[in-house]
Formats: C-alpha cells, structure tokens, sequence
C-alpha cells in the first residue's frame, strides 16, 4: 500500500432503498466510483446535485457505508468502522455548531471526546480560534456569530483535532458571492499552511477550479473526469464536463477526413472545422466539436494558416464590464458565443465588428477546438 | 368623511370600533378575559378568603379572621402525606420521563406518514373516560385480577402479590395517566432537532451514547422540562388514582382535600390546604425552569 494515498474509494457502489421500498425500485447514488486523494492535496468532487458526490463524501466519513467496493484511508481498510473511529473530520454545509455550546466549547468538543488534557484543550482552543482569526469569540453562542463567522467555527472545529483527512461539503454554499470568494482563497492558504488533505464537495465549478489541485467531475452516481483544474477546462472528456465547466460552444457534425493530427469536421453540411489532436478518428463518424467562448476572436480580415475562419453576422452583444459576449450566425443552424477581454483602454467592442454590417470573421486556431465522441 | 360624502352623519357600530382601536383590543379579549375572571380568579379568590376563616360546628364557615389553618399544615400527620406525595409525584414523573422520552424518539425518527399514524395510536387509549381507565386497572392488579390470577394459575406464586390499594398502584395508574403528556412535548423537541448535529458529534469521536447525553438529550432538555412539569403536577395533586387504586392507606394531598371539602366540612382547612400545595408547585415549576434556562 502506498502511503503517499490519503484516500482510496476502490469500485464503490452505494443503493439506497428507493421510494416504493421495493428491491427492484433501489436507487443508485453512487455507481462503481474509483477514486485516489493524495496526501496533502486538495481535491474536489464536483457535480450537480444527485451526481453522488455527497454520497461519497458520507461514506468517506463513514455515515453510510457502500453495498460494495471498499474505502481506504491512509492505506487502512475501513469496512463498517463508524465515524467516531475514523481519523477524518467534517466540515457540515448547515456547519451543524451545537447550539447549546459557546464556540469554545463547540472547537473543544473534539479534543474531549479523544481524552485531550484540559490544558492541551485550552492551548489548541486558543490556536485554533487565532488559526480562523476569531480571537475572543470563544465565549461566545453560535447564534450570536454571521454566516461566515459561524463557517469559520465549524472549519476551527474540525481542524482542531488535527485531522488526516478534513471533509468538506459545500461549506461556501450558505454565504453571499462576495464573502465566498474570499473564503475560497482563505480555505485554499489555510490547506496550504495546514498541509491535511482535504476533500471538497461542490456544485460550483468555479469553486472548484479555483482551489482545486485535482477535480473529480462526477454526474449520476459516476466519475465522468478527473484531472487537474486546466485538464478538466482544456480538454474535457465528453459534452457533460465540457458544458458543466465553464461555457461552451458544441458544433455537431461529421468527420470528413484526418491527415496526420488535423481532422477535418464537415459541421452542418457545410462549414469544414479543422481540430488538431493526436486521437485517430474514422471518417463519416458523427462527432461534437467543443470550443471555448474565449478561444474566439472576431476579425475583419482572414488570418494566416493554423485558424479556422468563417464570415459572420454578430446578432447579439453584451458589455460585461472586463469582457463583451458576442452571439454571431456562422449559419442558419449554426451558432457561437465568444468572449472577449476588453483590455485596451478606451477599446469600443461595437466599433470594430457591428458598425454598418461590416463583414467580420469568427476566428480560432485548430489547436482550440476538441472532437468529443457522444 | 370625503370619501363617505354622501352619507356623511350616518356611522354604523363597525365604524365607530374601527376608529377606535382601544376598543377593537377591549373587544378581542373581552371572551378570554371574561372566562378567566369568572371560573379562575373569583373561584380562587374566595378559596384564599376562606383559607383565614373557621369551620363553625356544623360545617359552615364562620367570619373570624385568624391563620390556624395554615399553622395545622405543620401537623406531622400531614407533612407527612406532603412528603409521602412528593415522593409519588416525583417517581411517576421519572418512570414516565423514562418510558416516554425512548418511545417520542422512536416515533420522531420515523417517516412521516408512521409518525402521525403512531401519535394517533398513542392518544387513541385517552378518547375513553380516565375513571374508566383507571378502574380497567382495579380489575389487571387486584389481589383475584388479571396478573395474579394468571401468575397463580401457572403456579409461579402461591400467594397473590401486593399490587393493588398501594402506592405502587397508584404509581401504575399514575405512570399509566400521564406518561403521554411527556412523550408529545419531548416528540416535537426530538422531531426539531437537526440530525446533522448528531452526526456532527459522532463526527467529533462521540460514540452513540455521548452524543446522545452531550448533544441530543441537552438540545430536546426544554421538551424533557415541559413534559415533566406536565406529569409531576397533576400527579401530585391526583385524586381519583388514589382514591381508586391506592386503597385506604395510601393516602395523597388531593385526597385530604377532598376529604376536608367533602366529609370533614372544614372548608376553611380544606381551602388552606389548596391554597399551599397551589404556591408549592408554583415555586417547584419556577425553579426548575431556572435551572432549566441555565444549561440551555
């Protein structure tokens, strides 16, 4: 066994009993999922709600146990080992901070379950406190703190024992857009300086690939991706991660022909796109073209070699203060959305490109576009 | 009075409420108020004018002011039947606690549609009349009943065991009688709770038992309260368990009452004695929800 390896979920399946209670209506939360979280990392397990990623998260803490597969933390096997035996903490998205405690007493909670002497308790308490920037609090009843104060505890509490693993479940998910961006990057320097390993479940991608080191992009009950965050943004494994991740523009169509690693897609029987990539694809198969709203430009005049380059008509625009979006017509079916940075001061988006129906060109290297078999 | 131009002198009763709300509040508590002076302050009103007054010799009450009444509580003969139904009150409302909270977990823990299927269960036995319920128990613990005649019919006793026309039977029909009032108050504490924080705890290396005695039993601690305030009074002052179930030796306040109302015809005695267990339980509940208040 590696030792290297804080988490390992090998082959794991969770049924629940469905609805009707029958064993023919069982649901399947999570399908034959296998996973490796290395010490140290910072992983996340994105996806829609459903997709099983709290299932997972749960069996890792050791809530619910898979009908098959196995779980390993730091190389031992868990089995049926309850909660309060394993050496993981939990982060709750509702923070679940005992109510009837002072914060204190809620971050000591840990530390006197494990037998911890009263003066070891009140040392950590202290640094605990200072770690989340909450001196003085510790007299203090949950209810008397915000949201993100109350966050802060509940990552204190958990953190406080010194875990191998930390578990966290949508812990951003109750605070305002401001307050949780500024969590994510604290969340991030504090697993830094922390160095435990910790386990991230989100629905928000842009969570995800902010503070991320790997992503494990999960979508009824499976593991459909997992790589790093530029892997999962670049080169997405199929239409799901590529449309779950970021924006993106999907050109159905069919291959055309490959010489050496550029493949040439016929998209709506009439605009041939060119991809490069290093997978072989047999002519005549039918195959989604993925291309980042970024990747596009719009151009007044055809560019050299190496792009692919179609005239068309901007239809739509919206100024979003660092960037503008542009909905051009390459034809009656086909579409695209592109993103422009606006980074020149004093740059007019609409100078360029819609003045007086102007021709313009949607513009992207074949390096940008990925073919996705669906 | 623009707008009701037409009719401007015209001003129905409505209107008049409407304008004044001093009237619309008088109006609104009117009923309750009403209800509560009639058949609560005045009855006790008189109970306390009587509690200082003297039982004439033929059981009627006579005008002379004085406060032996209240020095005859002192009698050791009825301090000891105030102990004797402390003690009862207290034990009734610990078994009931006991029996109760267990089962408004379990009904709280299951899904909706058995929780209020077994709530229904649970209040059905109360649709019939106590009296009645509390003589089905004469007939299961007398010395011939149901218990002793089944226990000496497989030879297991010889004779039949004491379990009637004492205090462990009025604290059967007391248990019995009560016991609801504390599962409903601790149900909808349990049924409040949030799980999360359990398995917050268990989280936290708490084993099933710790969580429950540091996390749950603390959190639904105001349910435990109320249910147990709603048992330990009307316990202590039962009357018709022990009157039916306790025989002639077990003897509880609420029987000395009645038997100064109704056979001694010492109202007088009768009324101070109300009047004391009344501001005895008053400071008994005071306390215990300082005491509650202060661990919540």
């Amino acid at each position: 066994m590696q030792s290297s390896m804080a988490v390992e979920v090998r082959g794991v399946t969770k049924r629940f009993p469905g609805p009707s209670g029958g064993a023919g209506s069982e649901v399947i939360a999570v399908d034959n999922v296998t996973l490796q979280i290395h010490d140290g990392e910072f992983f996340s397990m994105l996806g829609p709600s459903g997709c099983g990623k709290t299932t997972t998260l749960r069996m890792i803490a050791g809530f619910d146990h898979p009908t098959t597969g196995e779980i390993y933390i730091h190389g031992k096997r868990m089995g049926l080992t309850p909660p309060y035996q394993r050496n993981t903490n939990m982060v709750f998205q509702s923070y679940a901070l005992f109510p009837h405690m002072t914060i204190a007493r809620n971050i000591a909670f840990g530390l006197e379950m494990k037998k911890v002497s009263r003066k070891e308790i009140g040392r950590r308490v202290g640094e605990a406190l200072e770690l989340v920037r909450l001196q003085g609090y510790g007299p203090r009843k949950p209810n008397q703190l915000s949201g993100g104060q109350q966050q802060r505890v509940a990552l204190a509490r958990a953190l406080v024992n010194r875990p191998e693993v930390l578990l966290l479940d949508e812990p951003l998910g109750a605070l305002d857009l401001k307050l949780r961006k500024e969590m994510q990057i604290e969340l991030k320097t504090l697993q830094r300086e922390v160095g435990i390993t910790f386990v991230y479940v989100t629905h928000d991608q842009e969570e995800a690939l902010t503070m991320s080191d790997r992503i494990a992009v999960m979508h009824q009950g499976k593991v459909l991706q997992m790589g790093g965050p530029t892997e999962i943004y670049e080169q997405p494994c199929c239409r799901f991660v590529a449309d779950f991740i970021g924006e993106t523009n999907s050109l159905d169509g069919v291959v055309q022909g490959q010489e050496g690693d550029l493949v040439t897609v016929l998209v709506d029987e009439a605009l041939p796109v060119m991809v490069q990539t290093s997978e072989s694809f047999v002519p005549g198969a039918p195959v989604s073209i993925v291309v980042r709203p970024e990747k596009i430009q719009l151009s007044p005049e055809a560019p050299d070699s190496g792009f692919n380059s179609f005239p068309c008509q901007v239809e739509q625009m919206v100024y979003l203060g660092t960037d503008t979006r542009y909905r051009v017509r390459l034809s009656d079916n086909v579409s695209l959305m592109i993103r422009q940075q606006n980074i020149l001061s004093g740059f007019d988006p609409s100078s360029r490109v819609v003045d007086g129906g102007q021709p313009v060109r949607a513009v992207w290297p074949y390096t940008c576009g990925r073919i996705l078999l669906d | 009075m623009t707008a009701n131009s037409s009719t401007p002198e015209k001003h129905s009763l409505l209107d008049v409420i409407r304008r004044r709300p001093g009237i619309q509040v008088f109006l609104l508590i009117f009923p309750s108020l009403f209800w509560l002076v009639l058949f609560f302050a005045i009855p006790l009103i008189i109970v306390f004018v009587y509690s200082f007054l003297k039982r004439g010799p033929y059981g009627q009450v006579v005008w002379d002011f004085n406060l032996n009444n209240y020095a005859r509580f002192f009698d050791p003969l009825y301090l000891k039947i105030f102990a004797r139904s402390f003690k009862i009150a207290g034990i009734t409302t610990v078994l009931s606690l006991l029996l109760g909270y267990p089962m408004a977990y379990w009904i709280a823990t299951r899904t909706p549609k058995w929780r209020n299927i077994l709530l229904l269960l649970l209040m059905i036995p109360y649709w019939t009349n106590f009296l009645v319920r509390t003589y089905a128990w004469i007939l299961i613990l007398r010395d011939s009943g149901l218990i002793n005649s089944l226990l000496m019919g497989w030879g297991l006793i010889a004779e039949p065991l004491p379990l009637f026309g004492n205090d462990f039977a009025i604290i059967v029909g007391l248990v019995y009688g009560w016991f609801p009032s504390v599962v409903l108050p601790c149900y909808a504490a349990i049924e409040r709770l949030d799980f999360s924080l359990v398995e917050a705890a268990q989280d936290l290396y708490a084993n099933e038992a710790r969580a429950f005695f540091r996390v749950i039993f603390p959190i639904t601690l105001p349910g435990v309260i109320a249910g147990s305030i709603l048992v330990f009074i009307p316990s202590l002052g039962a009357y018709v368990t022990p009157d039916l179930l306790g025989g002639a030796k077990s003897v509880m306040i609420g029987n000395v009452i009645q038997s100064q109302f109704l056979s001694v015809r010492d109202i007088p005695f009768g009324s101070a004695f109300s009047f004391v267990l009344m501001v005895i339980m008053l400071g008994a509940t005071l306390i215990y929800f300082r005491v509650g208040a202060r661990t919540l």
